[in-house]
């Protein structure tokens, strides 16, 4: 008979986990072991089976094989209720917050303690009181969630799991939407529960983050956990090489710059929203042949825009913009499809939504805003053996696998369908590409081959606009990077001077680079 | 328990077979509950539909209607547009196939006739779904409620039209005069009959070829054309569409457009085919089976074929019920039908979770080279 305790210090305990999606085996006899009160670490590429391990914790699934132990008690978790009863709290990648709901309310939702609000709203306001000062998560309880900063509304969030009697709190990609200096006060935040006794469970693929914060790692490829370590016992490289499978090479080796003429300017460029709000303020901004110019900013702060407006996307407001040699203003507007004859490529920065049709096989994917291009299409019909051709040769030179042009676009992996989108828009050689989120949700081992080819790009002489939320990619990969702030273009800094403290700053406009004209102290 | 995904054969065969069956058990247990036998209302049922030649000419002759509205609403939700406005449009399309006639019919040969009224079909059919097109395309109303309400207008306005406009003179009953001969459709009949083959009379006539042909164009046009393929950019993510430079606008209005001239083409059936004459009511529901018959062919033209001859059956096997068991009536019939339109179309994906654990039960795990999936 199977034991129904095992030993207490462990707060999650799970044995021979398995489960599978049909044919896939998400997770193949994982073992896990988390000490109680401390900080672990998942690791792992997209699709190593994290996100279903975490799942099967919080009841989201049930595994096929395996037992979990709760504080060495054995616990049956069929649903999240189960899972909350057990203690276990989880803070998803995407908050999920009611807007028009206040943080009390959205902290009692389906946790009020009667039928009439008017109790539930006193013990509530008294409890968070209590976590407030126990953990130092201060959050005005009384303010709407959609007037919140994103920073903030992760602490509702962790708050909702404590007000819930987490003892263990997970969280999946908590840090993706921050900035720097937000990361850091969320760090301090999770080191002070872990002071408190609360264990802390967090799935990143940023490793700095692993080595900053956590106590323990463990690494999962394909379905395994297939290294546990104690973090200060190993290296961001070894952490790689283990997720990988093989070695992986973090910095990307490019010659400098050597810039030509100016394939992209931009000139004093506003965007008004429904509301009249500025989401672009004017922008000036050039870009030259054989430059990779990175744009960072905390994501909503006009980088999208900017984007939209430059591929046509977006009709175009006050100011003026010139687009591979093309002028484009308000009176004289454009559309993706001229955009697209002017040799300038676009690489999506939402993937799934936009950069290819997941119902659409690759082959149809491959030919995505190319599908009028008459070496596709006859008179009337379409050329289908043409368009497979196409995307048989993209695959080949971008290595998609799997290679086969008929599977649905859905069933490539991120990076795949990324290396998909990439190949389609490199192929006609642009003179002006534009590119938003190249690696988000990419395996490291793609990320490396993607950086190569943006890079090869700007070797062969085309002009690179690269939107990143990822400071690391940004350094490696610009040669001069402009920063954001709601619409605005708030700072310039070259690559090779740029670190990520000043970046931070400037990202939550607290920083100009140039000493003479600021007004606020600038940290050494 | 574990789910296994469908092969797609289960499907695309399987799921609407066991539709069907779940519809003829209800059926038969209602029909028990009258006190009549199911099995043997079911056998006069296919024995009607296709135990003779009279009775197969009926079935395909409702086809004929089910195809064309069914090819409409399957178009339409091929760019994520429910058109719910097929009865109007084939009522409308009905109105232009009667007005071409009306002035020609003495005037022209037949041959000159037939693609003036085909092309009256589509216009009025496609002016019909114009108006509700625009209106989701350019003022976001959407098209669900316009194409519904469109439907009450064209029922109005052909009943003006009937009792103020074409009315025959003298005439008690709301309905045009009969056209000249040298308008009819030739009937399936007629044209074995120039051979010297006997078939038994029915209204099967020559819409059922075209309907076919229209089925191989409405194929063609979807997935293998710039525009089919804009068309499914836009129904499966607007944003995508957005980027690639295909106006959401503009597909719109001319996959509505084509919608509306498809459903259109039911008048030529009924109107050139069949009645030779306008009148109230001839639309008769087809419009609405062909939502049922779109979503029981998963939108692609052979399957709408198929179930189009099955919803022919229906209607020819359940007009010999009443006749045959009278115990049996009119109202029974139309239950009957409800039923597998409830299954097959409100409930199409009913049973699937079922299969899908049934399918667990049987199918081992094979090794897969795939990479796994998060989540």
């Amino acid at each position: 008979m199977a034991p129904t305790s095992s030993d207490p210090t462990y707060a999650i305990d799970l044995r021979n986990i398995s489960k599978s999606f049909g044919t896939v085996q998400a997770n193949n006899h994982v073992n896990l072991k988390v000490e109680a009160g401390t900080i672990h670490g998942i690791v792992g590429e997209n699709g190593a089976g994290k996100s279903t391990l975490m799942s099967i914790l919080y009841g989201f699934y049930e595994a096929d094989a395996g037992e979990i132990y709760i504080f060495g008690k054995r616990t049956a978790i069929r649903n999240s209720a189960d899972s909350i009863a057990a203690g276990i709290g989880m803070v998803h990648q995407h908050f999920m917050l009611v807007e028009n709901f206040t943080v009390l309310e959205n902290v009692m939702l389906g946790a009020e303690s009667g039928a009439m609000l008017a109790g539930s709203i006193t013990d509530a306001a008294a409890e968070l009181d209590r976590l407030e000062r126990e953990f130092g998560l201060a959050v005005e309880k009384d303010a709407l969630i959609s007037d919140l900063p994103v920073g903030q509304l992760q602490r509702v969030e962790i708050l909702k799991a404590l007000y819930r009697g987490a003892r263990i709190l997970i969280l999946d990609e908590p840090t993706g939407v921050l900035t720097p200096q937000e990361t850091d006060q969320l760090f301090a935040i999770l080191r002070s529960l872990r002071e408190q006794g609360t264990t802390v469970i967090i799935i990143t693929h940023k490793l700095r983050e692993i080595m900053a914060l956590t106590d323990h790692v463990s690494v999962m490829r394909q379905g395994e956990i297939v290294a546990s370590r104690v973090t200060a016992e190993t290296s961001r490289e070894e952490l790689a090489e283990l997720m990988v499978g093989r070695k992986v090479r973090m910095t990307i080796d490019k010659a400098p710059a050597q810039p030509g003429e100016p394939l992209l300017q931009v000139t004093n460029l506003s965007l008004y929203d429904h509301y009249g709000v500025a989401r672009l303020d004017r922008v000036s901004l050039e870009v030259r042949a054989g430059e990779i110019v990175g744009i960072a900013g905390v994501s909503g702060n006009g980088q999208s825009e900017l984007l939209d407006l430059l591929s046509g996307i977006l009709p175009p407001g006050e100011g003026e913009m010139l687009i591979s040699g093309h002028t484009v203003t308000s009176a004289h507007p454009t559309n993706p499809e001229q955009v697209r004859s002017w040799r300038v490529a676009h690489v999506p920065e939402d993937r799934l939504k936009r950069g290819l049709v997941r119902e659409f096989s690759a082959a149809e994917s491959a030919i995505l805003g190319y599908h009028t291009s008459p070496e596709y299409n006859g008179t009337l019909l379409t050329k289908p053996r043409a368009i497979i051709d196409h995307c048989r040769h993209l695959m080949e030179a971008f290595d998609v696998r799997p290679a086969h042009p008929s599977l649905k676009s859905a069933n490539f992996s991120g990076g795949n369908q990324q290396k998909l989108i990439l190949a389609r828009e490199m192929d006609p050689s642009p003179k002006v590409l534009l590119v938003g989120q190249p690696t988000r949700g990419v395996d490291i081992g793609a990320i490396e081959f993607i950086h190569k080819q943006i890079v090869a790009m700007r070797d062969a002489g085309s002009a690179v606009l690269l939107v990143s939320g990822e400071l690391d990619e940004l350094m490696s990969l610009a040669d001069r990077i402009v920063v954001m702030f709601e619409g605005r273009i708030v700072g310039e800094v070259a690559a090779s001077e740029a670190d990520e403290k000043i970046l931070g700053l400037m990202m939550a406009n607290a920083h100009t680079p140039d000493p003479t004209t600021s007004t606020e102290e600038v940290p050494a | 328990m574990r789910r296994q995904p469908l092969p797609a054969w289960a499907d695309i065969i399987l799921i609407p077979l066991i539709n069907i069956a779940l519809a003829l058990l209800v059926a038969g247990v209602v029909i028990t509950l009258i006190g009549e036998n199911p099995f043997k209302a079911f056998a006069v049922m296919f024995q009607g539909a296709f135990g003779y030649a009279e009775g197969v000419g009926y079935t395909l002759y409702y086809a004929t209607n089910f195809i064309f509205t069914g090819l409409a609403v399957a178009i339409a939700f091929h760019a994520m547009l429910f058109n719910i406005g097929g009865e109007g449009q084939a009522y409308i399309g009905g109105l232009g196939v009667a007005l071409v006639l009306l002035a020609f019919d003495h005037v022209l040969p037949f041959w000159a006739l037939l693609p003036l009224a085909i092309g009256a079909a589509m216009l009025f059919g496609a002016a019909w779904a114009a108006i509700p097109a625009y209106l989701q395309a350019y003022r976001g109303s959407h098209i669900v409620i316009t194409t519904i309400m469109f439907n009450f207008i064209a029922s109005n306005l052909m009943v003006y039209l009937l009792v103020n406009v074409f009315i025959v003179p003298g005439s008690m009953s709301p309905e045009s005069r009969v056209f000249d001969p040298n308008a009819w459709l030739p009937t399936v009949h007629d044209f074995f009959a120039r051979f010297g083959i006997d078939v038994a009379p029915s209204p099967l006539n020559l819409s059922f070829i075209i309907a076919l042909i229209a089925g191989v164009l409405v194929w063609l046009f979807i997935w293998h054309t710039r525009w089919g393929y804009a068309i499914r950019t836009v129904g499966f993510s607007e944003p995508a569409a957005e980027y690639a430079g295909i106006s959401t606008k503009k597909i719109i209005m001319i996959t509505m457009l084509l919608s509306g001239a498809l459903a259109g083409m039911a008048g030529i059936n009924e109107i050139m085919g069949v009645q030779h004459k306008l009148l109230l009511d001839f639309v008769a529901g087809y419009g609405f089976t062909g939502i049922a018959v779109a979503l029981m062919g998963r939108n692609h033209p052979l399957g709408i074929v198929l179930s189009s001859i099955l919803f022919g059956a229906l209607y020819q096997g359940g007009a010999d019920l009443t006749f045959e068991m009278p115990n049996i009536s009119r109202e029974m019939v139309t239950a009957i039908q409800g039923f597998i339109i409830l299954f097959s179309g409100a409930l199409t994906y009913m049973s699937r979770p079922w299969l899908e654990r049934l399918f667990g039960l049987f199918v081992r795990d094979t090794p897969t080279e795939e990479a796994p999936h998060g989540r």
